[in-house]
Order: structure tokens, then C-alpha cells, then sequence
């Protein structure tokens, strides 16, 4: 009797009924914990979050410690149903972008703009729409929470997920078409695999920069309605409204240590498993620990209860009609072209109509000096975004340098300050908020470093890896011909890390944009700072209510960030892939 | 594994197993011009037979082999498998890559069940026949291990386990150890041989892409030899010799010569110099090939043991340099008169021999002499900065000159290298900023 075929069936059984190993180790112990506590928390959020809308009134957020921790969980609980919703929507319009051209034309230029869009700006409009979906409960509220939070994500994520299906590898391109896998199986075992190193970095970084909007969008205030959901932003709102250091303190505490716990139970393990999706054919030298991967991978039990679950897995895969048909229509290319010019002409008129309409809204509910007005405003905040950009450029690239081409030094810092650039700066506001105060400071130049204060960090982030990534051999080539200062920063590194450069200030000033509402007005009790500028202007048109102003500000903003990244960033990119790529 | 038992070796066909009837492919490149890939191949390819298609790069040889795998559909003409036209991916073959392509998120096993479970096999069948494959090629042992884990021969052992465990009647290989070292390459070719000898592989016939030679006539029965621009089928050779082929046997060396010297056959009508470069005046698309090739070449050649005339495949064998590498460089030294490249023989043209005897200067000189009198590009480029007052020419105007006869990507290529050239022999200048041609010497 072949002992293989023994062992084989015992595995393939679809329950795995093998007699072998149901004894559990102490493996399984810690994770049977980590999953009951996982569900408990999880049920508890779900029943909270169902509760009418008047428990919010009988019990409102207070700054008792005592709660902070429920409020830790109800924040996060939002936030990875956002990430879920995410997913799915990338699923979604992802693969329907990048499998039909004619829907490629439309929702790739989209979700372009959608990303320079300030995400705040959505939140009037949403708010209202969900509450009235949901009357008298508490989950409109929490919906309009989730969906804030779902804007900071899904675009990056289904941007991502559409261009890893464009860059498909040809030969296993060729090698599914050519075993005849249907597009059900292909999308699993060819597609989401190739895509899944992208958009598990990607889902990390949305979730990251997802807290800014967290603070913002639990504690709505939006016209006449206010509502505080139960969440470390509302616990910060009310810090700031009762001038209490202590406890914004404390929220800053409880944040750092929910980001840990997520990071290490949830995200890390993830990393670790989907390092074999990653495309390159030579093992990393550098694999990616977590120590629950480990603890789960030794579980026996575990994988007892995992193989029902892969069974299930592979029936699933193979629900599919056989398929591999020729690709390319069969139609003659003018057909083709007929049909695609008409598509266009449709989204022309598509989009020139709602032009219109939007430009006939604002031209009666306000004037044309008003539009000018604000697109003056919008000039402002833009000189401050450049300025702001270029000081933080001056400040951290020299550091950054300095830090990256030190190896020991790089691997402290660089975790440090990617921690930094994920960290919401919009908790530390109140502070600068009350030195502004009592220093008598000018809001218009003071506030202004606000903007800035989350977003330069992507800069020396991107500068150290930029640094440490510069091939030793100029380095050293540097060395022997002696290049002093004067000559070794223009030519030697500047050039080197320039594209790294171009990533990090595009993408701060992507976020500085987003900062400057929640930046140009800021308040610590009943002290309220005013800059002039664009955001300001959002951010007191959101309060009023005023939806008219709304929509004319965050156009004005789109348009100034699109702007500013086709004329400025694109030709940077280009520049850099040109002539400083390093390969 | 038990061979498939619905071929038998001598079974009597009506029609051949993979008739191929005058394929033709276009590739539509510009506006107004096409690049025609293939035009009119026909062949036959019968049971119990190892056929391979030899021919350069870039000639549409895996073109081809896609088109019989039904991966692409012909501008004309049609592929029959046993009779039937090909109209969509055909299951009745199955296809070893040059890169191997295996998928890297899954192990040795599921790599290799991926056909079956394509075809909607239950799982334990799959197994079945998977591992089965798996011990047949000699991967016992590696059934849970990832690709890169893996070393490129295994890789490949892994690809053709995917293909046979499909059970396909033809297996296609496009250029398949040419991703691999010479010594791992050699004892795959050897295995596969020995598999085929054996009759333990559930195929009826292979056919096989490359651009080795030896490796042809190590293993084939009928070489098919293409030429390219357009991809033609030119000569069809049968190789009797029995196996095991001894490669230093004196019919092999024989063969192999007698096909070097097929390749570098002129096709008939042609006019002798140009005709190995698609295109003709300045619409000749051209190789790049360093000047420092074209230069050791001849030195190499003007010195021991050839004195000026070497036969191809010695001088191959010595340079390490496959038909792909050597070709183009001595078609370049024939384009410019320095030597002459033809029935398997190259020859050192008297110009080519003052070259080698010359120093870096007189070299130069001799170089863009020839540069601008035999490359009708070149030459064009020089009179038009002549013509001009400021003697510049922006390089663009040139790309779209030759953007109306060739493709984007080939007037690049033929453009970077008359630049090359012309940067050599100081013919005349490029500013890589401006994009400018200058007949000023750059400060």
C-alpha cells in the first residue's frame, strides 16, 4: 500500500477527518484567544452601532479614561469596515476599468481627480444623504463616519489595483489564455496574486492616512446638525472644546497604542503571508517577521479547521464555464473605432452638461466677483503650499541624507518616520493652537505650518530610502576623485535621490492640500484662528451649512490640485524617469 | 506514466497531425505602413517526429508557434490539427516557455495542476496525474517547494511537467533552453532526448523554436530554416543521423556547416549588399552594433588562425557567440564594404584589412568614409546639415522621415545607431539634451 496515497487522502478528505494531530499545542491556545477576543469585540461594536440615535443624547461622549478604551475599539471597527468597503468597491471597478476600454475611459480619469479631491469636502453631502437613510439610528451616523473614511482610501487602493491588472506579466498572460482558465479562475490564480503586494502596501497606507479624517469625521458638524459618535475624535473634539491638554494627551496615547496592536495582530501577519506573491523570482534576503504568523503557522489545530476552508476555496475557483476565446473583436476596426468615437462624444456632452448645470447653480446663488474671489483665496493657500513645501524640502533633505547614507542610522529613523507621516497631526494642532494664543501670533503666517506638519515626513522618509538605495560604487567613485561640497550635492546625490525626492513632495503636497482645511481654521475652546485662504473658506462654508460655497470651494481646490500636478509633478516624474533613473 | 494509448506510433493519418497552409501575419505599424511578420508559411507536421523551426530573432518564429497554439489569430490563412481549424486556444497542444513562466504564488504542485484544473478535473485525479508528472521529469521530492526556491533547470523541468500532464498530442517549445546555462541546458536536452527514446512522454510529435543550431541538429529530425523580413520558411532539412548525435562526429560538424551556410544564403533578386536589412535607401532598418564589435570583429578575424577569412561556426564556437549576436555584426561590416559575409564564410574586404592595420585616427577617417558613402541614412543626414545655414538638424525631423516607413521603436533603433556610428568616426555630432544633429565639433 503506497504510504503517499494514505497521507494523501488523509489530507484531502474534505474535512480533513485524519486522526493524526487533533491534539492541540499551545500554539492553538494563543490564537483560539486572539479570535475569541477578536469576534467578542467585534459583536459588541456591531450592537453599540445599531442603537437609536437617543442613547447619544442619554450618554454622551465624555472624558472619562474609563471609556476611552471602548472608544478605541468603536474607531477602529469603523475604519476596517471602511478598508472592507474599500476592497470591495476595488474589486469592483478596478477590474471592470482595466477589462473594458470603454469604462477605462471614464473611471480612470476619475479616480484621478477623486485622489486630488479634498476628502473633507464629501462629508456635507454624504452626511445628510445617510442620516435620512437611517432615521432615528445611529447607524446613518456611523455610515457617513464609514463612508468619510472610505473616500481616504478606495481611490488609491482601486487606482493601484487597475494598474497591477495593466501590468500583467506577458508570459503568464499567455499561459493562462493558453490552458484555457476561465476568467473566474484566472482573476484568482493569475490576477489578485499579482496584484495582492500592491494593494496590501497600499490598504496599509490608506489605513495610516485614514486617521486624519477619522478625527474629523466622527465629531459632524454639519449646518444644524450635530452629532458626536462614540470614537477617539469625538473624545478629541470635546478635549479641545473644554481646553483640556490632559486628556488630548491621553487620545494621542490611546491612538499610538491602537496603531500598534492593529499593526502587529492584523497587518504584519498579512505582510508575512503575502510575501509569496511578490513577483520577483529570487528569494528576498530580507523577509518580513510577525510573530503571529509564526504562532499561527504552528497551530495544528488550526490547520485542521483551515482545510474545510480550502476545500470550500477550491470549489469556489472552480465554479467557472472553461474559457480562453480569442481576444480582439471579430468586428473590422472601423466598427470598433465607430463605436469608441461615439462613446467619447457621449461623455463629452456627458460632462460639458453637468458643467453647465454646476456653473448655472453657482452663478445664481452667487456672483461672479465671489468666484474670482475665492479662486484668489485659492492662490493664496497655493503660494503657502509651495512655500511651506520648499522650507520643509531645505530643512529635511540635508538630514535625510545625512540619515540615509548611514546604514545603522537609517534603520532607526526610517520606521520612526513613517510613523510620523502616518500619525494624524491634526491631534496636535490644539497645541500650537494655544501657543499661537497666548503669544499674540499672526493666524495668517503661524497656521501655515500646520499644513505642513504631518506631510513633510513623507519627504524624509522618501529621502532616506532615496539615500540608502545610492549605489555604493558612485559613492565610493565620489570618494577617490575627492568631490568637495560644492560639487558632490549638485552632482552626486542631489541627481541620485531626485526621484525619490519627487515622490515624497508629491505626495505632501497631496496631503497638504487636504490639510489646509482642517489647518487655516483652527479652534481651542471658544478661540477660533482664521487664516485667508481656501481652505478656511471650505471649512466655514461646511460649518453654515452653505452648499452653494461648498461646492464652489472644492472645485476650485480640485482644480488648483490637478493643476498643480499635471503642470509641476508630471514633468518632474518625466524628468526624473529620463535622465536620473539609476538603472 | 503510461504512454497515452490513443497514438499509436504507426498509425496511418489522413491528414497530418498540424498542417499549417499559407500563414501569413501583418503587424500594423504607422499610419500607412505595415511590417508583414510571416507571409505565406506552409508546413506538416507528422507523428513520431521532432521538427524544429530554426531562424534568427525577431524572424516570427514564435509568432508562429502562437499561431498554432491558437494564442493569436492569422491576417491569412489557416492551421488545421488533425483536421480541425484552429479557432481558439487548442487543447490538443501545450507549450514550454523560454522564460518558463510559472506562476510564483503557487508551489511545484499546484504549477503544475493548473491545466487540469483548468479543465474542471476533481481534485484527486489532478493529484494523481500531477505527481505523476512531477516523478516522470525528476522532481520527486520538490511537490510543496515555490518557484524561487527553485534553480532555472527546475524551473523548466516544472514547465514541461505542466505541459505533459495535460496529455497533448503536440508539444510546442518556444526557444526553451535558451534561458539556461550551457551545462544545465545540455543535461535537460539529454533527459528530454531520453524521454522521447523511451516513449515515456504521452506526446505524438514536438515542435521546437530556436536559434541554436547544434541544439537543432542535436535533437531534430526535419529544421525548418526561416528567414526574416518577412519571415519565410527557406529550406527544409532532414537530419538522418541516428541518436545518440555525437556532436564532434564528422556528418554532424557536416550538417551544422552546411546550415550556417544555408543562413547566409542571399535570397534570390535581392541586391547582394542590402538585402539582409529590411527596408531599402534610407528606410533600412538598421542593428545596433557597437563600433568596439564591428572593430574586434575584424581584428579577430584578421588574425590567427583565419588571416582573413574565417568559417562561421569555429569562429562562433571560439567568440562564444550564438547566430543572434554574430549575425548582425558581420552583416554591419558587410553593409559597409569591410568584409563579406556569405556561404558560411566571412571575409575581410580590402578596406577591412587597412582598417585593422591602422591607427585610432586613419581608422576613424576610414570609418566615416565608408559610414557616409554606404549607409544612405547617414549620408542624408550629413547633406541636409550641409544644406543648412546653422548646420543643426533637430533629430526629430529625422524619426519622423523614417517613422513613415517603420515602426516607432524601429526608427528609434536604426537612428541610435547611425548616431553611434557617426559618434565613432566623428562624422558628425549629437547633443542628447537637444536633440540635435551639428556638424560642429562638440566643446
Amino acid at each position: 500500500m503506497d504510504i503517499r496515497a494514505v497521507t494523501h487522502t488523509a489530507r484531502t478528505w474534505p474535512l480533513g477527518l485524519g486522526l493524526r494531530g487533533l491534539v492541540p499545542n499551545s500554539y492553538d491556545l494563543v490564537v483560539f484567544v486572539l479570535i475569541a477576543g477578536g469576534f467578542a469585540a467585534l459583536a459588541h461594536a456591531a450592537r453599540e452601532m445599531g442603537e437609536p440615535l437617543a442613547v447619544l443624547d442619554v450618554t454622551p461622549v465624555t472624558l472619562d479614561p474609563a471609556h476611552l478604551p471602548e472608544y478605541a475599539l468603536r474607531t477602529t471597527t469603523r475604519m476596517f469596515a471602511a478598508v472592507l468597503a474599500s476592497l470591495l468597491f476595488t474589486l469592483t471597478v478596478g477590474t471592470w476599468a482595466a477589462k473594458s476600454r470603454r469604462a477605462e475611459l471614464v473611471i480612470v480619469p476619475a479616480l484621478d481627480i477623486l485622489q486630488s479631491v479634498p476628502v473633507l469636502g464629501f462629508l456635507t453631502f454624504t452626511v445628510a444623504f445617510f442620516m435620512r437613510l437611517f432615521p432615528g439610528s445611529q447607524l446613518g451616523a456611523e455610515c457617513a463616519a464609514i463612508f468619510a473614511i472610505f473616500t481616504a482610501q478606495a481611490w488609491n487602493m482601486a487606482f493601484s489595483f487597475y494598474q497591477s491588472l495593466r501590468t500583467l506579466p506577458g508570459d503568464l498572460d499567455e499561459v493562462s489564455r493558453h490552458f484555457q482558465l476561465s476568467p473566474w479562475l484566472r482573476f484568482w490564480r493569475l490576477e489578485v496574486p499579482f496584484a495582492a503586494p500592491g494593494l496590501i502596501w497600499n490598504t496599509m497606507m490608506s489605513m495610516s492616512g485614514s486617521w486624519f479624517f477619522v478625527v474629523a469625521s466622527e465629531a459632524i458638524t454639519v449646518g444644524n446638525t450635530t452629532v458626536m459618535l462614540p470614537g477617539i475624535g469625538s473624545w478629541l473634539a470635546a478635549a479641545i472644546a473644554a481646553k483640556d491638554i490632559a486628556s488630548v494627551a491621553l487620545a494621542v496615547a490611546a491612538m499610538a497604542v491602537t496603531i500598534l496592536a492593529y499593526d502587529q495582530l492584523i497587518f504584519r501577519p498579512i505582510v508575512a503571508w503575502a510575501d509569496k506573491f511578490r513577483f520577483e523570482q529570487t528569494a528576498a534576503q530580507h523577509r518580513p517577521q510577525s510573530w503571529v504568523y509564526d504562532v499561527v503557522r504552528r497551530a495544528r489545530l488550526i490547520k485542521k479547521i483551515s482545510q474545510p476552508v480550502e476545500w470550500a476555496a477550491a470549489r469556489l475557483r472552480s465554479l467557472s464555464r472553461r474559457g480562453g476565446g480569442w481576444r480582439g473583436p471579430s468586428l473590422p476596426p472601423y466598427a470598433g473605432k465607430l463605436a469608441d468615437a461615439c462613446w467619447r462624444a457621449a461623455i463629452v456632452v456627458g460632462i460639458g452638461y453637468a458643467l453647465w448645470q454646476a456653473a448655472q447653480y453657482v452663478r445664481l446663488t452667487l456672483g461672479r466677483e465671489e468666484v474670482v474671489a475665492v479662486f484668489g483665496l485659492g492662490a493664496v493657500t497655493l503660494v503657502r503650499v509651495v512655500v511651506l513645501i520648499a522650507i520643509a524640502s531645505l530643512v529635511w533633505v540635508p538630514i535625510g541624507v545625512w540619515i540615509g547614507l548611514r546604514p545603522w542610522a537609517a534603520q532607526r529613523v526610517q520606521p520612526l518616520a513613517q510613523f510620523l507621516a502616518a500619525f494624524p497631526a491634526n491631534v496636535l494642532f490644539p497645541v500650537i493652537v494655544v501657543l499661537i494664543v497666548s503669544w499674540h501670533l499672526d493666524p495668517n503666517i503661524w497656521l501655515s505650518p500646520l499644513m505642513v506638519l504631518g506631510t513633510q515626513w513623507y519627504i524624509l522618509f522618501n529621502v532616506i530610502a532615496g539615500a540608502s538605495a545610492f549605489p555604493t560604487d558612485l559613492r565610493e567613485a565620489s570618494a577617490l576623485y575627492r568631490l568637495r561640497p560644492p560639487q558632490w550635492w549638485p552632482k552626486v546625490i542631489l541627481p541620485g535621490i531626485f526621484p525619490y525626492y519627487v515622490t515624497g513632495a508629491l505626495t505632501a503636497s497631496g496631503g497638504s492640500w487636504n490639510a489646509s482645511i482642517v489647518a487655516e481654521v483652527a479652534s481651542w475652546g471658544d478661540t477660533k484662528l482664521e487664516a485667508t485662504g481656501l481652505g478656511a473658506y471650505i471649512a466655514e462654508a461646511t460649518e453654515r451649512g452653505d452648499y452653494a460655497r461648498v461646492v464652489l470651494g472644492i472645485v476650485v481646490m480640485s482644480i488648483y490640485v490637478v493643476a498643480f500636478n499635471r503642470l509641476l509633478w508630471g514633468r518632474l516624474y518625466r524628468l526624473a524617469e529620463r535622465r536620473f533613473r539609476l538603472v | 506514466m503510461e504512454p497515452a494509448t490513443d497514438v499509436a506510433p504507426s498509425v496511418r493519418r489522413s491528414a497530418p497531425l498540424v498542417a499549417v497552409e499559407g500563414v501569413s501575419q501583418v503587424y500594423r505599424t504607422g499610419a500607412t505602413s505595415d511590417a508583414l511578420v510571416l507571409e505565406g508559411v506552409s508546413l506538416v507536421l507528422n507523428d513520431n517526429e521532432i521538427v524544429a523551426l530554426l531562424g534568427r530573432s525577431g524572424c516570427g518564429k514564435s509568432t508562429l508557434l502562437r499561431i498554432i497554439a491558437g494564442l493569436m489569430r492569422p491576417t491569412s490563412g489557416a492551421v488545421r490539427i488533425d483536421g480541425v481549424a484552429v479557432e481558439a486556444p487548442a487543447s490538443q497542444v501545450a507549450m514550454v516557455f523560454q522564460s518558463f513562466a510559472l506562476f510564483p504564488w503557487l508551489t511545484v504542485l499546484e504549477n503544475v495542476e493548473i491545466g487540469l484544473e483548468a479543465k474542471g478535473i476533481p481534485a484527486p485525479e489532478r493529484h494523481k496525474r500531477a505527481l505523476a508528472a512531477i516523478d516522470l521529469i525528476g522532481l520527486d521530492g520538490y511537490e510543496s517547494a515555490y518557484p524561487k526556491e527553485l534553480s532555472g533547470g527546475m524551473r523548466q523541468r516544472v514547465g514541461l511537467a505542466r505541459a505533459l500532464v495535460v496529455h497533448p498530442k503536440v508539444l510546442l517549445m518556444d526557444e526553451p533552453f535558451s534561458a539556461l546555462d550551457v551545462l544545465t541546458a545540455e543535461t535537460l536536452r539529454t533527459d528530454l532526448l531520453d524521454l522521447w527514446c523511451e516513449g515515456r512522454m504521452p506526446i505524438s510529435s514536438i515542435l521546437m523554436v530556436t536559434h541554436n543550431i547544434e541544439e537543432a541538429v542535436l535533437m531534430c529530425d526535419r529544421i525548418l530554416v526561416f528567414s526574416s523580413h518577412p519571415g519565410r520558411i527557406v529550406t527544409e532539412i532532414k537530419v538522418d543521423l541516428p541518436q545518440p548525435r555525437n556532436r564532434l562526429r564528422p556528418d554532424f560538424r557536416q550538417l551544422v556547416d552546411d546550415i550556417y551556410a544555408r543562413m547566409t544564403e542571399r535570397a534570390p533578386g535581392k541586391s547582394p549588399r542590402e538585402g539582409l536589412f529590411a527596408g531599402t535607401g534610407i528606410a533600412m532598418v538598421l542593428p545596433r552594433v557597437s563600433p568596439n564589435l564591428l572593430a574586434g570583429l575584424m581584428e579577430t578575424v584578421a588574425a590567427e588562425p583565419y588571416h582573413g577569412r574565417a568559417d562561421l561556426p569555429p569562429l562562433a564556437a571560439s567568440l562564444q557567440l550564438e547566430v543572434d549576436d554574430l549575425f548582425p555584426i558581420a552583416e554591419v561590416l558587410q553593409l559597409l564594404r569591410f568584409a563579406d559575409f556569405e556561404g558560411g564564410d566571412i571575409q575581410l574586404a580590402e578596406a577591412g584589412r587597412r582598417f585593422v592595420q591602422a591607427g585610432p585616427d586613419a581608422r576613424k577617417k576610414l570609418f566615416a568614409q565608408h559610414l557616409l558613402t554606404y549607409v544612405p541614412l547617414a549620408g542624408h543626414i550629413k547633406r541636409v546639415l550641409e544644406e543648412r545655414a546653422s548646420r543643426h538638424a533637430p533629430a526629430s525631423r529625422f524619426h519622423d522621415e523614417l517613422e513613415d516607413h517603420m515602426s516607432g521603436e524601429l526608427a528609434e533603433q536604426t537612428l541610435r545607431a547611425v548616431i553611434s556610428w557617426a559618434r565613432y568616426g566623428e562624422a558628425f555630432a549629437y547633443d542628447e539634451q537637444a536633440g540635435l544633429f551639428s556638424l560642429d565639433n562638440p566643446t
